[in-house]
């Protein structure tokens, strides 16, 4: 490899102004100029009909007036702090993960430092018309909380660099303590399943499941491609019933089926009984997405663990299964987002998450009629948590592959 | 041309035997009757190239060597263990048969060093500190030292196949088992990797290579058999392989590929 590199110039600058930009993506030709021009309108009529709606038309005082409802439901307002501090251990975690993941890099390029500076500004104004100066205070504090542990992950990450790999334990534990603060299970007095609402229940149905129907997933992933017929068949029939069944079906069984079939002596939490019904729905599906995965690894990378001398579990464990994962990263993602949103069925067998306790609050004769003004505001917020998630997860996924394979291969080196 | 002599003649001394296949026989799924009986003994330090013509059944004969293709009738014995079914003599015999492939097969999510030390530190349970050790010097030997905290996917092809067969010594195998190792290389990087299977031959490795590499053949085998329509048609020394074949399908393979 000794190619004499020529002197190289820089390939010629394209500057494009605005208007030429614009002229080259926007009015082109005579049906692009006419499109243009119909489709402004259109955006046009629609978000000025809409501010003028949300300005002058709109009655947002049913949003402050059950902010701490749509929040975190008949929570005891006493405890309200284990709220907080679950919070706190959530970005916490979140916090080190980001400043461990960004560790060779900037922790903000120049459009994310914009987005924070906005969202954190967004927030402020937001709670500041919501909510109470207490909770405002604890909401920077936390955000300040999380960018000085992205700050504090990253130096750590520089010198142990080997810390990332216990990031998914923190996860857990942070998870598991703060789901028991919330329910009050290790401490104090325990919170009824039907105190929980809002925000909360929603963030806690979907976290839960989540992280449940991911190891049921992987090994029904795994038992679809075993090699032992009974596990295989198995395997394949739950996930094919369960992919034949509409969520809302399994989600009325869990409720009023499954007390049915168990014995009365047996009383389980109906809370309990949805979990398990989005959990074995999301495993399902998520099982599917992790067979994708491990198909599109080549046979020549378990040949290789397997001449190594490695087992069937090592080979699985260490060498399929990571680069599996790996490549199902943006679909998984897309199947937890969609999890989140469908939690909103809860509503329809009588639990109050985000949606329900919206339509309890729209109920009440006092907020009558204002259901626009309402539904919009729980659109935002589904909105904005489904993209927090879509942010984090592309951002995972370049990280991953900067550190795995590269996209673009340096050129061979000459070796001494 | 100045390797060093392993025993030329171990074969006819009479000195230890490590591989002991006798008339394997192997049908793939669809009845392809592949092996048809297969026979072949290697001694310790031994190296013995195998050609033949494509889809005559020399890669799946080696690959039964360390059961990555399952066989029906005969029997394989590698170092004293016989290869049955049971899978700890599998993974016994996996544990001192190396080998190194066509396409790599490098850990596309590890680092260079991470895939010389994983199967050193779980399977033959060393201290991460041991197997680094054993790595650096195998990549050293192998010259990648200063590539081990890259990925594989920032190497060059013969760079990659070097790292695999440092990967493969880093267990201390008995026997190194070869399946074309350079055939799915740039042709200007055959030779990086020919250099260091040839040091590895000087060193009195027990080896067995499907290539189709004469000059490594002439040079460094001990033996040449040849393999043609899952039969072992040719076995003799590289001399008498490459001027005065017995058999007339060693003939005409020469033919074909000497032009």
């Amino acid at each position: 490899m000794t190619t004499a590199t020529p002197p190289s110039s820089a390939p010629p600058l394209n500057q494009i102004g605005a208007a030429a930009w614009a002229k080259k993506n926007l009015f082109s030709s005579v049906s692009n100029t006419i499109l243009t021009i119909v489709s402004g309108l259109v955006l046009i009529w629609v978000v000025l009909t809409l501010l003028i709606w949300g300005f002058t038309q709109a009655d947002w005082r049913v949003i402050p007036a059950n902010f701490r409802l749509l929040m975190v439901g008949r929570y005891p307002i006493n405890l309200i702090w284990r709220v907080w501090l679950a919070l706190g251990l959530i970005v916490v975690a979140a916090g080190l993960s980001w400043g461990v993941l960004a560790r060779n890099s900037r922790l903000f390029d120049r459009r994310g430092l914009i987005v924070l500076g906005i969202g954190a500004a967004a927030l402020v104004i937001v709670l500041a018309l919501l909510s109470d100066p207490i909770s405002i205070a604890i909401s920077l504090g936390l955000l300040a909380l999380l960018v000085g542990l992205a700050f504090v992950g990253q130096q750590v990450g520089k010198v142990v660099p080997t810390f990332g790999n216990w990031l998914p334990l923190v996860w857990l534990v942070a998870f598991v303590i703060g789901y028991s603060l919330i329910r009050g299970f290790l401490i104090g007095r325990p919170v009824k399943g039907d105190d929980l609402g809002g925000l909360l229940l929603t963030l806690l149905t979907a976290s839960v499941s989540i992280v449940l129907s991911f190891p049921f997933g992987i090994l029904l992933a795994l038992g679809r491609r075993s090699d032992l017929p009974v596990i295989r068949l198995l395997s394949t029939i739950y996930i094919e019933v369960i992919r034949g069944l509409p969520l809302i079906t399994i989600l009325f069984a869990s409720q009023f089926l499954v007390p049915l079939v168990l014995p009365p002596y047996i009383r389980t939490d109906r809370l309990i009984r949805a979990v398990v019904g989005l959990t074995m729905f999301s495993a399902a599906y998520l099982a599917e997405n992790v067979r994708g995965g491990l198909q599109a690894v080549p046979r020549g990378q378990a040949e290789a663990s397997k001449a190594l001398g490695m087992n069937p579990l090592l080979t699985t464990g260490l060498i399929v299964m990571p680069q599996a994962l790996k490549a199902v990263i943006p679909t998984m993602v897309g199947q937890f987002i969609s999890l989140f949103k469908d939690t909103s069925l809860l509503t329809i067998i009588g639990f109050t998450e985000l949606l329900g306790i919206g339509q309890t609050i729209l109920a009440n004769p006092q907020f009558l009629g204002r259901n626009v003004e309402m539904y919009t505001f729980i659109g935002l917020i589904y909105f904005l948590c489904c993209y927090a998630m879509s942010i984090a997860s592309q951002r995972l996924e370049r990280q991953l592959n900067s550190s795995g394979t590269p996209t673009v291969a340096p050129a061979a080196t000459i070796d001494p | 041309m100045t390797q060093p002599q392993t025993e030329p003649t171990a074969n006819q001394t009479g000195a230890e035997p490590i591989i002991i296949a006798r008339d394997v026989e192997k049908w793939y799924d669809n009845n392809f009757h592949v092996l048809k009986g297969v026979s072949m003994t290697v001694t310790k330090g031994e190296v013995v190239v195998v050609m033949g013509p494509s889809g005559s059944g020399k890669s799946t004969f080696i690959r039964t060597f360390n059961a990555l293709e399952p066989y029906q009738k005969g029997t394989i014995e590698i170092d004293g263990i016989q290869l049955s079914h049971d899978l700890k003599n599998i993974d016994a015999i996996r544990r001192e048969v190396g080998m190194v492939f066509q396409q790599f097969n490098l850990f596309p999510h590890l680092t260079v060093l991470q895939n010389v030390t994983l199967a050193p530190i779980w399977v033959r349970r060393w201290s991460k500190s041991k197997a680094e050790e054993v790595a650096m010097q195998l990549l050293d030997r192998v010259g990648i030292l200063s590539q081990a905290n890259k990925f594989p996917g920032q190497l060059s092809g013969g760079q990659q196949q070097r790292v695999a067969i440092a990967r493969a010594l880093a267990m201390q195998p008995k026997v190194m088992l070869f399946d074309e190792p350079t055939s799915a290389l740039d042709p200007e990087m055959v030779r990086e990797v020919l250099d260091v299977m040839r040091t590895l031959a000087g060193s009195g490795m027990t080896m067995v290579c499907v290539t189709h590499e004469v000059g490594f053949a002439r040079e460094v085998a001990d033996r040449v058999v040849l393999m043609a329509d899952g039969m072992l048609v040719e076995d003799s020394k590289p001399d008498e392989f490459f001027t005065n074949p017995k058999s007339d399908r060693t003939k005409k393979f020469l033919s074909q590929i000497l032009h």
